[in-house]
């Protein structure tokens, strides 16, 4: 009997674990799935947390009961793990052996990086909505915000959801003009990426987006030092931007555990990871999903998603001795909300940038381009996630290769493709 | 792209300026770019930092972030910003020969 371990129950953890005790029989494989609490948070609902539209008890259930039977859930921290023995260290329950480790412990905020970023203003003036307290906080902020000047700073890549300071951006200007005030708060948001997003055609379209609505672009922004006091962003060549309310999202690291395990990570604690096959290159009996690995990939739920298909399949084979299947195309999908109820939906990978046209296929939701109908779609993903996503179930109609069939492209693109 | 001659070595530049073959590169084309970045002359801290990125580039197939530059390179973030103004990693890179660090979204 092959002993799986599993370290995360977040999205990745808990739908490779679920995925994986489907395919492997009782008698194949044990799976033992850990992580340090018991509080699995829907993390793209902290979005709308601060603008009052929903609260943390609707986002937040217990870990263990999306594990489903016949795998174990241990409550523990993870205080290292060492490869050449095959051995999990855990703070209270001892040791933990393995056959096959599949890192799933996502990434960790870290604020204390930059200087002044918890000093004096932190959760008073500088806020995060990354964390769930850290949201509920700035819900507060908000409501009682009247006139003033707002930034949404990211400090450095990657962080999760790299779309989400633009989600708020939007979502921050409609919810001021709702409450008649937009004419009083200036909007800005200061990024170290040279446009508003990486990808050349989404970061023209969602940069016309940010001017449409008077949000003011700052680009090529790093962010050296957080003056909460004094009220202004430091950069660190010295450029300034003032501020009366910051919505910081910090530079992002691996689970502490990660930098801790010799050969296991990178120097920001993620696990270099095969961008095909998922395996890690720290050791073939050990696979990383989701935010946990240093792919150049969006740290998002879908992507840990599409991960799990190719991760499943790959575990297995591992365990019969087969060569590994190197399709992980590093497809990402996700729906941009951009206020006024609605949302555009992008859909892109490695090769194939963000374009417009249609999803899954021609006939679908409209990709980049804004619409009710997205906005339906991410109220829905929501329950998505917890009834299908998380078990492990595959979305019909939605699968790990990117589709290409309803993107507007141009003919010799596509024929190219064909060619290739 | 445009192919470019730099301190007598034929050079084949992408748009921004970038060397799109590593192995055009030598420590005089690394002058001559520095000194069209405004950086002249490289001190010995300059050529620690873009030794370092040459390597990580041959061993792990992509130049680092500035984050991950301070953390593995030993050199400070800030004096990172004194030695290579603007984008550390993005100018280092540049100089170094080596294609820009791969933007993580």
């Amino acid at each position: 009997m092959h002993r799986i371990v599993i370290l995360g129950a977040g999205t990745g953890g808990t739908l490779a674990a679920n995925r994986l005790r489907r395919a492997l029989g009782p008698h194949d494989a044990s799976i033992i799935c850990v992580d340090q609490d018991d509080r699995h948070v829907y993390q793209p609902g902290l979005l709308f947390v601060p603008f009052g539209r929903t609260g943390l008890n609707e986002l937040i259930r217990p870990r263990a009961r999306q594990i489903h039977r016949g795998i174990e859930y241990r409550c523990d921290v993870v205080e290292s793990v060492d490869i050449f023995a095959h051995v999990v260290h855990l703070a209270k329950g001892g040791e933990l052996a393995y056959d096959v480790l599949v890192v799933a412990s996502g990434a960790v905020l870290a604020p204390e990086e930059t200087e002044g970023l918890t000093g004096p203003g932190w959760m008073e003036k500088v806020f995060t909505f990354y964390t769930p307290d850290g949201a509920a906080a700035l819900a507060k902020a908000m409501a009682t915000f009247s006139s003033g000047r707002i930034v949404v700073n990211i400090v450095d890549l990657p962080i999760k959801c790299p779309v989400a300071p633009l989600e708020f951006c939007f979502l921050a200007d409609a919810y001021f003009r709702q409450r008649q005030l937009r004419d009083r708060v200036q909007l800005s948001l200061v990024t170290p990426l040279d446009g508003a997003f990486t990808k050349p055609i989404a970061a023209k379209h969602l940069g016309g987006m940010l001017s449409e609505r008077g949000i003011e672009l700052v680009t090529e922004f790093n962010t050296g030092e957080v003056d909460g006091t004094g009220g202004r962003l430091i950069s660190f060549d010295g450029r300034e931007v003032p501020f009366d309310l910051a919505v910081v999202i910090p530079a992002h690291s691996g689970a502490p555990y990660v930098a801790k395990s010799p050969g296991l990570g990178d120097a920001l604690g993620f696990v270099p990871t095969d961008e095909h096959t998922l395996q890690s290159l720290a050791a073939p009996n050990v696979f990383a999903i989701g935010d946990a690995t240093s792919l150049a990939v969006s740290k998002a739920g879908s992507v840990a998603h599409f991960e799990g298909e190719v991760l499943v399949e790959n575990i297995q084979r591992f365990l019969k001795g087969e060569p590994l299947d190197a399709s992980y195309d590093g497809h990402v999908n996700c729906f941009i909300e951009t206020g006024s109820f609605k949302a555009l939906l992008i859909d892109f990978n490695d090769e194939v940038e963000p374009e417009t046209g249609h999803y899954p296929g021609r006939v679908g939701l409209p990709l980049l381009k804004e619409s009710r109908l997205n906005h339906l779609g991410k109220l829905m993903f929501q329950w998505f996630y917890w009834h299908l996503l998380l078990p492990g179930r595959n979305v019909p109609g939605i699968s790990s290769a990117m589709p290409l069939k309803g993107k507007d492209r141009p003919v010799a693109k596509r024929r190219e493709e064909v060619a290739r | 792209m445009s192919v470019e001659t730099v301190a007598g070595v034929s050079l084949d530049l992408n748009e921004e300026g970038f060397l799109t073959d590593p192995s055009q590169w030598n420590e005089d084309v690394a002058v001559a770019l520095a000194r069209r970045e405004g950086i002249d002359p490289l001190s010995e801290r300059h050529w620690e930092v873009i030794r370092f990125m040459r390597h990580e580039f041959e061993t792990k197939g992509a130049g680092p972030s500035v984050r991950m530059l301070a953390k593995t390179s030993g050199v400070p973030i800030k004096e990172l910003y004194e030695l290579f103004p603007k984008g550390p990693a993005k100018l280092a890179a540049k100089i170094a020969g080596i294609p820009k660090p791969r933007g993580c979204i």
